[in-house]
Protein backbone atom coordinates (compact mmCIF):
# COMPACT_ATOMS: atom_id res chain seq x y z
CA UNK A 1 0.00 0.00 0.00
CA UNK A 2 3.13 2.56 0.83
CA UNK A 3 4.61 1.83 -2.24
CA UNK A 4 1.43 2.74 -4.28
CA UNK A 5 1.10 5.86 -2.68
CA UNK A 6 5.04 6.71 -3.46
CA UNK A 7 4.42 5.95 -6.73
CA UNK A 8 1.33 7.15 -7.40
CA UNK A 9 1.77 11.09 -7.94
CA UNK A 10 4.63 10.32 -10.43
CA UNK A 11 2.13 8.13 -12.49
CA UNK A 12 -0.75 10.10 -11.85
CA UNK A 13 -0.07 12.66 -14.69
CA UNK A 14 0.35 9.35 -17.30
CA UNK A 15 -2.79 7.62 -16.20
CA UNK A 16 -6.31 7.98 -17.62
CA UNK A 17 -8.81 9.32 -15.51
CA UNK A 18 -11.12 6.68 -14.62
CA UNK A 19 -7.61 4.49 -13.74
CA UNK A 20 -6.93 7.20 -11.40
CA UNK A 21 -10.71 6.96 -9.76
CA UNK A 22 -10.19 3.71 -8.96
CA UNK A 23 -6.41 3.79 -7.24
CA UNK A 24 -7.95 6.64 -5.29
CA UNK A 25 -11.06 4.52 -4.16
CA UNK A 26 -8.86 2.14 -3.75
CA UNK A 27 -6.03 3.79 -1.84
CA UNK A 28 -9.09 5.21 0.70
CA UNK A 29 -10.40 1.36 1.19
CA UNK A 30 -7.30 0.79 2.31
CA UNK A 31 -6.47 3.55 4.65
CA UNK A 32 -10.40 2.60 6.16
CA UNK A 33 -9.67 -1.02 6.48
CA UNK A 34 -6.22 -0.14 8.25
CA UNK A 35 -8.20 2.20 10.41
CA UNK A 36 -10.67 -0.54 11.28
CA UNK A 37 -7.73 -3.30 12.05
CA UNK A 38 -6.62 -0.69 14.67
CA UNK A 39 -9.88 -0.15 16.13
CA UNK A 40 -10.20 -4.01 16.79
CA UNK A 41 -6.42 -4.58 17.63
CA UNK A 42 -7.21 -1.32 20.35
CA UNK A 43 -10.51 -3.34 21.58
CA UNK A 44 -8.35 -6.61 21.34
CA UNK A 45 -5.49 -4.81 23.90
CA UNK A 46 -8.31 -4.27 26.34
CA UNK A 47 -10.35 -7.68 26.50
CA UNK A 48 -8.33 -9.18 29.35
CA UNK A 49 -9.39 -6.44 31.85
CA UNK A 50 -12.61 -6.42 30.41
CA UNK A 51 -13.13 -10.30 31.37
CA UNK A 52 -11.28 -9.82 34.42
CA UNK A 53 -14.53 -8.11 35.39
CA UNK A 54 -16.72 -10.17 33.98
CA UNK A 55 -15.42 -13.04 35.68
CA UNK A 56 -15.19 -11.29 39.24
CA UNK A 57 -18.80 -10.43 38.86
CA UNK A 58 -20.05 -13.60 37.66
CA UNK A 59 -21.30 -17.07 39.23
CA UNK A 60 -18.58 -19.78 38.90
CA UNK A 61 -21.61 -21.98 37.67
CA UNK A 62 -21.95 -18.70 34.55
CA UNK A 63 -18.52 -19.17 33.91
CA UNK A 64 -18.51 -22.97 33.49
CA UNK A 65 -21.45 -22.64 31.42
CA UNK A 66 -20.62 -20.31 29.02
CA UNK A 67 -16.53 -19.96 29.06
CA UNK A 68 -16.82 -17.92 25.96
CA UNK A 69 -18.80 -15.48 26.64
CA UNK A 70 -17.10 -12.10 28.29
CA UNK A 71 -19.69 -10.33 29.82
CA UNK A 72 -21.91 -12.37 32.87
CA UNK A 73 -25.04 -14.15 32.02
CA UNK A 74 -25.35 -14.53 36.17
CA UNK A 75 -23.92 -11.25 38.20
CA UNK A 76 -22.70 -12.41 41.61
CA UNK A 77 -21.19 -10.21 44.79
CA UNK A 78 -19.39 -13.31 45.73
CA UNK A 79 -16.13 -13.11 44.43
CA UNK A 80 -15.83 -9.66 45.70
CA UNK A 81 -16.76 -10.38 49.44
CA UNK A 82 -14.77 -13.99 49.35
CA UNK A 83 -11.71 -11.74 48.24
CA UNK A 84 -12.88 -8.81 51.25
CA UNK A 85 -12.86 -11.84 53.21
CA UNK A 86 -9.68 -13.85 52.91
CA UNK A 87 -7.48 -10.51 52.23
CA UNK A 88 -6.92 -7.50 54.11
CA UNK A 89 -8.25 -5.45 51.42
CA UNK A 90 -8.15 -1.91 53.39
CA UNK A 91 -4.77 -2.60 54.79
CA UNK A 92 -3.21 -3.46 51.22
CA UNK A 93 -4.54 -0.84 49.70
CA UNK A 94 -2.91 1.73 52.69
CA UNK A 95 0.47 -0.28 52.66
CA UNK A 96 0.55 0.47 48.77
CA UNK A 97 -0.55 3.97 48.64
CA UNK A 98 2.10 4.35 51.70
CA UNK A 99 4.83 2.50 49.87
CA UNK A 100 4.42 3.70 46.40
CA UNK A 101 3.12 7.55 47.64
CA UNK A 102 5.86 8.10 50.31
CA UNK A 103 8.49 6.85 48.16
CA UNK A 104 7.81 8.67 45.44
CA UNK A 105 7.39 11.69 47.19
CA UNK A 106 10.85 11.44 49.29
CA UNK A 107 12.25 10.76 45.77
CA UNK A 108 10.87 13.64 43.94
CA UNK A 109 12.19 15.79 47.36
CA UNK A 110 15.86 13.82 47.43
CA UNK A 111 15.91 14.05 44.12
CA UNK A 112 15.29 17.69 42.89
CA UNK A 113 17.88 18.30 45.99
CA UNK A 114 20.44 16.40 44.06
CA UNK A 115 19.33 17.82 40.45
CA UNK A 116 19.68 21.78 42.01
CA UNK A 117 23.04 21.17 43.00
CA UNK A 118 23.83 19.43 39.87
CA UNK A 119 22.59 21.43 37.46
CA UNK A 120 22.90 25.30 39.75
CA UNK A 121 25.74 25.19 42.22
CA UNK A 122 30.03 24.74 41.01
CA UNK A 123 31.57 22.50 43.56
CA UNK A 124 34.64 20.54 42.71
CA UNK A 125 33.73 16.98 41.97
CA UNK A 126 30.72 17.66 40.34
CA UNK A 127 31.36 15.64 37.18
CA UNK A 128 32.33 12.86 39.19
CA UNK A 129 29.27 12.58 41.15
CA UNK A 130 27.48 13.28 37.98
CA UNK A 131 29.50 10.23 35.95
CA UNK A 132 28.69 7.95 39.08
CA UNK A 133 24.76 8.57 38.95
CA UNK A 134 24.82 8.37 35.11
CA UNK A 135 26.46 5.05 36.05
CA UNK A 136 23.94 3.77 38.22
CA UNK A 137 21.39 4.23 35.44
CA UNK A 138 22.09 1.09 33.74
CA UNK A 139 22.73 -1.10 37.80
CA UNK A 140 18.53 -2.57 37.75
CA UNK A 141 18.21 -3.29 41.86
CA UNK A 142 17.62 -7.23 40.85
CA UNK A 143 21.46 -6.99 40.94
CA UNK A 144 21.63 -5.88 44.35
CA UNK A 145 18.72 -7.41 45.86
CA UNK A 146 20.86 -9.71 48.28
CA UNK A 147 23.22 -7.50 49.73
CA UNK A 148 20.56 -4.80 49.90
CA UNK A 149 17.62 -7.58 51.99
CA UNK A 150 20.68 -8.43 54.00
CA UNK A 151 20.80 -5.09 55.17
CA UNK A 152 17.30 -3.79 55.68
CA UNK A 153 17.47 -7.35 57.62
CA UNK A 154 20.44 -6.29 60.24
CA UNK A 155 18.55 -2.97 60.55
CA UNK A 156 15.53 -5.06 61.51
CA UNK A 157 13.40 -3.43 59.10
CA UNK A 158 12.01 -6.49 57.47
CA UNK A 159 8.30 -5.92 56.94
CA UNK A 160 8.17 -2.23 57.75
CA UNK A 161 7.28 0.90 55.75
CA UNK A 162 11.11 1.98 55.92
CA UNK A 163 12.49 -0.89 54.97
CA UNK A 164 10.02 -0.54 51.65
CA UNK A 165 10.36 2.90 51.28
CA UNK A 166 14.14 4.12 52.31
CA UNK A 167 16.46 1.92 49.90
CA UNK A 168 14.13 3.06 47.00
CA UNK A 169 13.89 6.51 47.78
CA UNK A 170 16.36 8.17 45.24
CA UNK A 171 16.28 6.95 41.77
CA UNK A 172 19.87 7.78 39.26
CA UNK A 173 17.09 8.52 36.42
CA UNK A 174 14.93 11.13 38.26
CA UNK A 175 17.92 12.71 39.18
CA UNK A 176 19.13 12.98 35.43
CA UNK A 177 15.93 14.02 34.04
CA UNK A 178 14.98 16.46 36.92
CA UNK A 179 18.94 18.03 35.87
CA UNK A 180 17.71 18.81 32.61
CA UNK A 181 14.88 19.91 33.19
CA UNK A 182 16.84 22.58 35.52
CA UNK A 183 19.43 23.15 33.05
CA UNK A 184 16.69 24.78 30.50
CA UNK A 185 15.40 27.32 33.24
CA UNK A 186 17.32 30.63 32.78
CA UNK A 187 20.36 31.59 35.31
CA UNK A 188 19.14 35.32 35.44
CA UNK A 189 16.26 34.38 37.43
CA UNK A 190 18.26 32.90 40.33
CA UNK A 191 20.79 35.69 40.07
CA UNK A 192 17.94 38.75 40.91
CA UNK A 193 17.06 36.10 43.35
CA UNK A 194 20.28 36.12 45.05
CA UNK A 195 20.95 39.98 44.55
CA UNK A 196 17.86 40.15 46.52
CA UNK A 197 19.54 38.41 49.32
CA UNK A 198 18.34 34.89 48.75
CA UNK A 199 20.49 31.95 49.74
CA UNK A 200 20.61 28.87 47.83
CA UNK A 201 17.85 26.85 49.84
CA UNK A 202 15.37 29.69 49.08
CA UNK A 203 16.85 29.61 45.01
CA UNK A 204 16.10 26.06 45.36
CA UNK A 205 12.73 26.49 46.84
CA UNK A 206 11.00 29.36 45.89
CA UNK A 207 12.53 29.95 42.40
CA UNK A 208 13.21 26.38 40.56
CA UNK A 209 10.91 23.88 42.12
CA UNK A 210 7.73 26.20 41.42
CA UNK A 211 8.90 26.59 37.80
CA UNK A 212 9.55 23.07 37.48
CA UNK A 213 6.18 21.61 38.28
CA UNK A 214 5.19 19.86 35.03
CA UNK A 215 8.96 17.79 35.23
CA UNK A 216 7.79 17.20 39.00
CA UNK A 217 4.10 16.02 37.88
CA UNK A 218 6.18 13.95 35.10
CA UNK A 219 8.59 12.08 37.40
CA UNK A 220 5.87 11.72 39.87
CA UNK A 221 2.98 9.81 37.40
CA UNK A 222 6.27 7.38 36.46
CA UNK A 223 7.54 6.52 39.83
CA UNK A 224 4.33 6.45 41.36
CA UNK A 225 2.93 3.95 38.73
CA UNK A 226 6.28 1.84 39.18
CA UNK A 227 6.21 1.69 42.61
CA UNK A 228 2.45 0.66 42.59
CA UNK A 229 3.35 -2.46 39.90
CA UNK A 230 6.55 -3.21 41.61
CA UNK A 231 6.70 -6.91 42.73
CA UNK A 232 9.75 -8.55 43.24
CA UNK A 233 10.54 -5.73 46.40
CA UNK A 234 7.95 -6.39 48.20
CA UNK A 235 8.03 -10.05 48.11
CA UNK A 236 11.65 -10.08 49.53
CA UNK A 237 11.38 -7.36 52.14
CA UNK A 238 7.61 -8.29 53.04
CA UNK A 239 6.69 -11.72 54.44
CA UNK A 240 3.74 -11.09 56.34
CA UNK A 241 0.20 -10.21 54.93
CA UNK A 242 -0.71 -7.33 56.64
CA UNK A 243 2.44 -5.58 55.28
CA UNK A 244 2.67 -6.45 51.58
CA UNK A 245 1.61 -4.36 48.58
CA UNK A 246 -1.40 -5.67 46.42
CA UNK A 247 0.94 -7.18 43.54
CA UNK A 248 2.68 -9.58 46.20
CA UNK A 249 -0.27 -10.03 48.11
CA UNK A 250 -2.52 -11.54 45.20
CA UNK A 251 0.15 -13.35 44.32
CA UNK A 252 0.28 -15.22 47.39
CA UNK A 253 -3.53 -15.53 47.28
CA UNK A 254 -3.26 -17.30 44.04
CA UNK A 255 -0.42 -19.91 45.55
CA UNK A 256 -2.84 -21.56 47.63
CA UNK A 257 -4.80 -24.65 46.86
CA UNK A 258 -8.47 -24.44 45.96
CA UNK A 259 -8.59 -20.88 43.90
CA UNK A 260 -12.14 -19.23 43.83
CA UNK A 261 -11.74 -17.58 40.73
CA UNK A 262 -14.18 -14.93 41.04
CA UNK A 263 -12.75 -14.16 44.48
CA UNK A 264 -8.78 -13.79 42.36
CA UNK A 265 -10.05 -12.17 39.25
CA UNK A 266 -12.00 -9.20 41.73
CA UNK A 267 -8.73 -9.13 43.63
CA UNK A 268 -6.76 -8.77 40.35
CA UNK A 269 -9.25 -5.95 39.62
CA UNK A 270 -9.14 -4.27 43.03
CA UNK A 271 -5.33 -4.05 42.52
CA UNK A 272 -5.56 -2.57 38.80
CA UNK A 273 -8.33 -0.12 39.80
CA UNK A 274 -6.85 2.63 41.68
CA UNK A 275 -4.29 3.58 38.78
CA UNK A 276 -6.60 2.68 35.96
CA UNK A 277 -9.07 5.49 36.90
CA UNK A 278 -6.14 7.37 37.57
CA UNK A 279 -5.46 6.79 34.22
CA UNK A 280 -8.71 6.97 32.97
CA UNK A 281 -9.39 10.84 34.52
CA UNK A 282 -6.36 11.87 33.92
CA UNK A 283 -4.59 9.90 30.98
CA UNK A 284 -2.72 13.55 29.71
CA UNK A 285 -0.25 13.18 33.06
CA UNK A 286 0.29 9.55 31.95
CA UNK A 287 1.19 9.83 28.68
CA UNK A 288 3.72 13.18 29.39
CA UNK A 289 5.17 11.62 32.44
CA UNK A 290 6.19 8.60 30.34
CA UNK A 291 7.00 10.53 27.10
CA UNK A 292 9.41 13.02 29.00
CA UNK A 293 11.55 10.04 30.02
CA UNK A 294 12.51 9.66 26.54
CA UNK A 295 13.25 12.79 25.29
CA UNK A 296 16.68 13.61 24.55
CA UNK A 297 19.34 15.44 25.40
CA UNK B 1 39.52 42.30 45.23
CA UNK B 2 38.42 39.27 46.68
CA UNK B 3 41.79 37.86 47.76
CA UNK B 4 42.34 41.06 50.17
CA UNK B 5 38.94 40.67 51.89
CA UNK B 6 39.02 39.37 55.27
CA UNK B 7 38.20 36.12 55.70
CA UNK B 8 35.58 35.97 58.30
CA UNK B 9 33.55 38.57 55.97
CA UNK B 10 33.53 36.21 52.90
CA UNK B 11 30.30 34.53 52.02
CA UNK B 12 30.07 30.45 53.02
CA UNK B 13 32.09 28.60 50.26
CA UNK B 14 29.30 27.24 47.50
CA UNK B 15 30.59 23.51 47.27
CA UNK B 16 29.66 23.15 50.99
CA UNK B 17 26.28 23.38 50.89
CA UNK B 18 26.04 21.88 47.72
CA UNK B 19 27.05 19.06 49.14
CA UNK B 20 24.27 18.64 51.92
CA UNK B 21 21.92 19.36 48.89
CA UNK B 22 23.22 16.44 47.34
CA UNK B 23 23.60 14.32 50.93
CA UNK B 24 20.26 12.35 51.33
CA UNK B 25 20.54 10.79 47.26
CA UNK B 26 24.32 10.23 47.70
CA UNK B 27 24.00 8.48 50.67
CA UNK B 28 21.15 6.29 49.76
CA UNK B 29 23.04 5.12 46.39
CA UNK B 30 26.35 4.52 48.29
CA UNK B 31 24.38 2.20 50.66
CA UNK B 32 21.77 0.74 48.39
CA UNK B 33 23.66 0.99 45.17
CA UNK B 34 27.28 1.23 45.06
CA UNK B 35 27.99 -0.52 47.80
CA UNK B 36 26.03 -3.79 47.34
CA UNK B 37 27.34 -4.00 44.29
CA UNK B 38 31.04 -4.44 45.41
CA UNK B 39 29.05 -6.51 48.33
CA UNK B 40 27.69 -8.88 46.11
CA UNK B 41 31.19 -9.83 44.39
CA UNK B 42 32.59 -9.92 47.48
CA UNK B 43 29.91 -12.66 49.04
CA UNK B 44 29.75 -14.88 45.42
CA UNK B 45 33.18 -15.71 46.78
CA UNK B 46 32.07 -17.10 50.18
CA UNK B 47 29.59 -19.71 50.74
CA UNK B 48 27.34 -17.32 52.48
CA UNK B 49 24.47 -18.57 54.36
CA UNK B 50 22.12 -15.96 56.55
CA UNK B 51 22.58 -15.88 60.03
CA UNK B 52 26.25 -16.85 60.31
CA UNK B 53 29.19 -14.44 61.11
CA UNK B 54 32.11 -15.91 59.37
CA UNK B 55 31.80 -17.50 55.64
CA UNK B 56 33.43 -19.91 54.00
CA UNK B 57 36.09 -18.58 51.45
CA UNK B 58 35.24 -20.25 47.78
CA UNK B 59 37.55 -18.01 45.29
CA UNK B 60 35.66 -18.69 42.26
CA UNK B 61 34.24 -21.76 42.91
CA UNK B 62 30.31 -20.43 43.14
CA UNK B 63 31.91 -19.00 39.81
CA UNK B 64 33.18 -22.84 38.60
CA UNK B 65 29.93 -24.43 39.65
CA UNK B 66 27.66 -21.84 37.88
CA UNK B 67 29.38 -22.26 34.53
CA UNK B 68 28.83 -26.20 34.59
CA UNK B 69 25.15 -25.50 35.81
CA UNK B 70 22.80 -26.50 33.38
CA UNK B 71 20.16 -24.72 34.76
CA UNK B 72 21.93 -21.73 34.88
CA UNK B 73 22.82 -22.15 31.37
CA UNK B 74 19.00 -23.08 30.62
CA UNK B 75 17.81 -19.94 32.47
CA UNK B 76 20.34 -17.45 30.68
CA UNK B 77 18.79 -19.10 26.66
CA UNK B 78 15.46 -18.26 28.40
CA UNK B 79 16.40 -14.74 29.14
CA UNK B 80 17.49 -13.76 25.98
CA UNK B 81 15.23 -15.54 24.18
CA UNK B 82 12.40 -13.70 25.82
CA UNK B 83 14.67 -10.19 25.43
CA UNK B 84 15.24 -10.80 21.88
CA UNK B 85 11.81 -11.32 20.84
CA UNK B 86 10.12 -9.20 23.20
CA UNK B 87 12.66 -6.52 22.07
CA UNK B 88 12.15 -6.79 18.45
CA UNK B 89 8.60 -7.39 18.48
CA UNK B 90 7.42 -4.48 21.04
CA UNK B 91 9.49 -1.89 19.37
CA UNK B 92 8.79 -2.64 15.62
CA UNK B 93 5.34 -2.65 16.45
CA UNK B 94 5.57 0.24 18.15
CA UNK B 95 7.07 2.32 15.10
CA UNK B 96 4.56 1.14 13.22
CA UNK B 97 1.59 2.20 15.61
CA UNK B 98 3.45 5.43 16.35
CA UNK B 99 3.69 6.71 12.60
CA UNK B 100 0.56 5.75 12.11
CA UNK B 101 -1.23 7.36 15.16
CA UNK B 102 1.03 10.54 14.83
CA UNK B 103 -2.00 13.41 14.73
CA UNK B 104 -3.81 13.77 17.28
CA UNK B 105 -7.61 13.12 16.84
CA UNK B 106 -10.78 11.59 19.38
CA UNK B 107 -9.85 8.28 17.08
CA UNK B 108 -6.23 8.37 17.67
CA UNK B 109 -6.34 9.19 21.39
CA UNK B 110 -7.90 6.29 22.10
CA UNK B 111 -6.43 3.69 20.22
CA UNK B 112 -3.33 5.28 22.20
CA UNK B 113 -4.95 4.75 25.51
CA UNK B 114 -5.90 1.69 24.62
CA UNK B 115 -2.46 0.34 23.69
CA UNK B 116 -1.48 2.17 26.48
CA UNK B 117 -3.40 0.71 28.86
CA UNK B 118 -1.66 -2.59 30.12
CA UNK B 119 1.10 -0.70 30.98
CA UNK B 120 -0.71 0.72 33.93
CA UNK B 121 -1.57 -2.11 35.14
CA UNK B 122 0.93 -4.99 37.32
CA UNK B 123 3.01 -7.24 35.51
CA UNK B 124 2.44 -9.64 38.24
CA UNK B 125 -1.27 -9.09 38.55
CA UNK B 126 -1.63 -9.35 34.86
CA UNK B 127 0.07 -12.26 35.05
CA UNK B 128 -2.53 -13.99 37.13
CA UNK B 129 -5.24 -12.67 34.62
CA UNK B 130 -3.82 -14.07 32.06
CA UNK B 131 -2.40 -17.29 33.75
CA UNK B 132 -6.26 -17.98 34.06
CA UNK B 133 -7.28 -16.02 30.69
CA UNK B 134 -5.59 -18.97 29.53
CA UNK B 135 -6.91 -21.52 31.26
CA UNK B 136 -7.53 -24.33 29.12
CA UNK B 137 -10.67 -25.47 30.85
CA UNK B 138 -12.69 -21.91 31.66
CA UNK B 139 -10.16 -19.67 30.08
CA UNK B 140 -11.49 -17.46 27.16
CA UNK B 141 -8.73 -18.01 24.96
CA UNK B 142 -9.63 -21.43 24.46
CA UNK B 143 -12.75 -21.02 24.48
CA UNK B 144 -12.51 -18.60 21.73
CA UNK B 145 -10.02 -21.03 19.89
CA UNK B 146 -12.90 -23.91 20.44
CA UNK B 147 -15.10 -21.55 18.91
CA UNK B 148 -13.45 -20.54 15.80
CA UNK B 149 -12.46 -25.19 15.30
CA UNK B 150 -8.53 -24.23 16.45
CA UNK B 151 -7.84 -27.21 18.75
CA UNK B 152 -7.06 -26.82 22.53
CA UNK B 153 -3.86 -25.48 24.29
CA UNK B 154 -2.72 -25.80 27.44
CA UNK B 155 -0.35 -22.77 26.91
CA UNK B 156 1.03 -22.82 29.90
CA UNK B 157 2.13 -26.59 30.54
CA UNK B 158 2.91 -27.17 26.84
CA UNK B 159 7.30 -27.01 26.44
CA UNK B 160 6.87 -25.56 23.19
CA UNK B 161 4.28 -22.88 23.84
CA UNK B 162 5.15 -21.60 27.57
CA UNK B 163 7.82 -19.13 26.48
CA UNK B 164 6.25 -17.66 23.49
CA UNK B 165 3.06 -17.43 25.48
CA UNK B 166 4.83 -15.09 27.82
CA UNK B 167 6.82 -13.23 25.20
CA UNK B 168 3.37 -12.81 23.68
CA UNK B 169 2.18 -11.40 27.35
CA UNK B 170 5.00 -9.13 27.55
CA UNK B 171 4.59 -7.77 23.86
CA UNK B 172 1.31 -6.62 24.97
CA UNK B 173 2.33 -5.56 28.36
CA UNK B 174 4.73 -2.95 27.14
CA UNK B 175 3.91 -2.13 23.33
CA UNK B 176 1.92 0.96 25.00
CA UNK B 177 4.94 2.47 26.14
CA UNK B 178 7.21 2.19 23.86
CA UNK B 179 4.46 3.69 21.39
CA UNK B 180 4.07 6.57 23.74
CA UNK B 181 8.02 7.34 24.33
CA UNK B 182 8.36 7.50 20.00
CA UNK B 183 5.50 9.29 19.56
CA UNK B 184 7.14 12.02 21.48
CA UNK B 185 9.74 11.65 19.27
CA UNK B 186 8.51 12.21 16.46
CA UNK B 187 7.04 15.29 17.57
CA UNK B 188 10.57 16.58 17.67
CA UNK B 189 10.86 15.41 13.90
CA UNK B 190 10.68 19.31 12.41
CA UNK B 191 8.23 19.60 9.74
CA UNK B 192 9.66 21.20 7.29
CA UNK B 193 12.04 18.06 6.58
CA UNK B 194 8.52 16.44 5.47
CA UNK B 195 7.68 18.94 3.34
CA UNK B 196 11.56 18.66 1.17
CA UNK B 197 10.98 14.95 1.18
CA UNK B 198 8.21 15.54 -0.59
CA UNK B 199 9.03 18.21 -2.91
CA UNK B 200 12.43 15.93 -3.74
CA UNK B 201 9.69 13.18 -4.44
CA UNK B 202 9.58 11.09 -1.38
CA UNK B 203 7.01 8.88 -0.80
CA UNK B 204 5.42 7.26 2.40
CA UNK B 205 7.92 4.83 2.39
CA UNK B 206 10.89 7.48 1.43
CA UNK B 207 9.48 9.56 3.67
CA UNK B 208 9.92 7.04 6.68
CA UNK B 209 13.27 5.78 5.31
CA UNK B 210 14.77 9.18 5.10
CA UNK B 211 13.28 11.23 7.55
CA UNK B 212 11.70 9.49 9.93
CA UNK B 213 13.81 7.34 11.11
CA UNK B 214 16.78 8.83 11.39
CA UNK B 215 15.12 11.45 12.57
CA UNK B 216 14.05 8.92 15.82
CA UNK B 217 17.16 7.28 16.49
CA UNK B 218 17.93 8.83 19.71
CA UNK B 219 14.42 7.87 20.73
CA UNK B 220 14.75 4.41 18.87
CA UNK B 221 18.18 3.87 20.91
CA UNK B 222 16.66 4.33 24.25
CA UNK B 223 13.28 2.62 23.49
CA UNK B 224 15.78 -0.25 22.66
CA UNK B 225 17.98 -0.37 25.76
CA UNK B 226 15.04 0.23 27.95
CA UNK B 227 13.11 -2.87 26.29
CA UNK B 228 16.50 -4.94 26.76
CA UNK B 229 17.01 -4.04 30.35
CA UNK B 230 13.80 -4.60 31.29
CA UNK B 231 13.86 -7.93 28.97
CA UNK B 232 17.14 -9.22 30.69
CA UNK B 233 15.01 -8.35 34.10
CA UNK B 234 12.13 -11.00 33.57
CA UNK B 235 10.65 -12.20 36.59
CA UNK B 236 7.14 -11.42 37.51
CA UNK B 237 5.12 -13.05 34.73
CA UNK B 238 7.14 -16.36 35.28
CA UNK B 239 7.02 -16.21 39.12
CA UNK B 240 3.00 -15.70 38.58
CA UNK B 241 2.33 -17.64 35.43
CA UNK B 242 4.48 -20.56 34.81
CA UNK B 243 6.49 -20.88 38.34
CA UNK B 244 10.04 -21.39 35.71
CA UNK B 245 7.82 -24.32 34.01
CA UNK B 246 6.80 -26.27 32.92
CA UNK B 247 10.35 -28.52 33.91
CA UNK B 248 12.21 -25.00 33.67
CA UNK B 249 11.23 -24.09 30.18
CA UNK B 250 10.63 -20.69 31.14
CA UNK B 251 13.02 -20.09 34.10
CA UNK B 252 14.79 -16.49 34.06
CA UNK B 253 17.59 -15.66 35.21
CA UNK B 254 16.54 -13.50 37.88
CA UNK B 255 13.94 -16.38 38.56
CA UNK B 256 16.64 -18.62 39.28
CA UNK B 257 18.54 -15.93 41.53
CA UNK B 258 15.57 -15.70 43.67
CA UNK B 259 14.99 -19.25 44.03
CA UNK B 260 18.68 -19.59 45.14
CA UNK B 261 19.13 -16.63 47.05
CA UNK B 262 15.51 -16.74 48.37
CA UNK B 263 14.09 -20.00 48.52
CA UNK B 264 17.35 -22.16 49.32
CA UNK B 265 19.14 -19.15 50.71
CA UNK B 266 22.03 -20.08 49.21
CA UNK B 267 23.45 -16.24 48.97
CA UNK B 268 26.65 -16.93 47.92
CA UNK B 269 25.58 -18.93 44.80
CA UNK B 270 22.63 -16.40 43.92
CA UNK B 271 25.52 -13.52 44.69
CA UNK B 272 27.11 -14.89 41.71
CA UNK B 273 24.70 -15.11 39.87
CA UNK B 274 23.62 -11.32 40.36
CA UNK B 275 27.05 -10.31 39.16
CA UNK B 276 26.91 -12.36 36.05
CA UNK B 277 23.79 -10.78 35.58
CA UNK B 278 25.30 -7.12 35.72
CA UNK B 279 27.86 -7.60 33.86
CA UNK B 280 25.45 -8.67 31.09
CA UNK B 281 23.42 -5.89 31.42
CA UNK B 282 26.69 -3.62 31.23
CA UNK B 283 28.08 -5.46 28.62
CA UNK B 284 24.54 -5.40 26.63
CA UNK B 285 24.12 -1.49 26.86
CA UNK B 286 27.43 -0.46 26.04
CA UNK B 287 27.27 -2.74 22.76
CA UNK B 288 23.95 -1.22 21.86
CA UNK B 289 24.92 2.11 22.69
CA UNK B 290 28.02 1.51 20.55
CA UNK B 291 26.62 -0.10 17.75
CA UNK B 292 23.83 2.50 17.21
CA UNK B 293 25.90 5.04 17.84
CA UNK B 294 28.14 4.12 14.73
CA UNK B 295 25.39 4.61 12.19
CA UNK B 296 24.74 7.85 13.07
CA UNK B 297 25.69 10.05 10.39
CA UNK B 298 25.83 13.65 12.23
Amino acid sequence: MSTEAATLPVLAQRIPTPVRHVLRIAQRLGAVLSWAALTVAALAMLVPFIWMLGVALRTPADLYAHPASLWPHQWSLAGVSAIARDLPFGRLLLNTFVFAGGTTLLLLWFDSMTAFALARLRFRGRSVVLFIIIGTLMVPFQVTIIPVFLTVFHLGWLDTYQGLIIPRATSALGIFLLRQFFLAIPTDLDDAARIDGANNWQVYRRIILPLSKPALASLFVIQFMALWNDFLWPLVITSQIEMRTLPAALTLFQSQGGVDHAALMAGAAISIAPLAIAFLLAQRFFIQGVASTGVKN
Amino acid sequence: MTVTSPPHSRRRPRWNSAWLFMAPSLILIAVFILEPILQTGWMSLHEWTIGEDSHKWLGVGNYDRLFGDDRFWNALRVTAEYTVAVTVLQVGLAVSLAVRLRRTTWFTTFVRGAFFFPAVASLAVIGVVWHFLLDPQIGLVDAWLGALHLGSYDFLQSEALALPTLIAVGVWKYLGFSMIVLLAGLQEIPAHLYEAATLDGAGRLGRLRHVTLPGLRQTLLFVIVIATINGLQLFDVVYTMTGGGPVFHTESIVMYLYQQGFVYFDLGYASAIAWVLFVIILVVSAVQLRVLRVNDVD
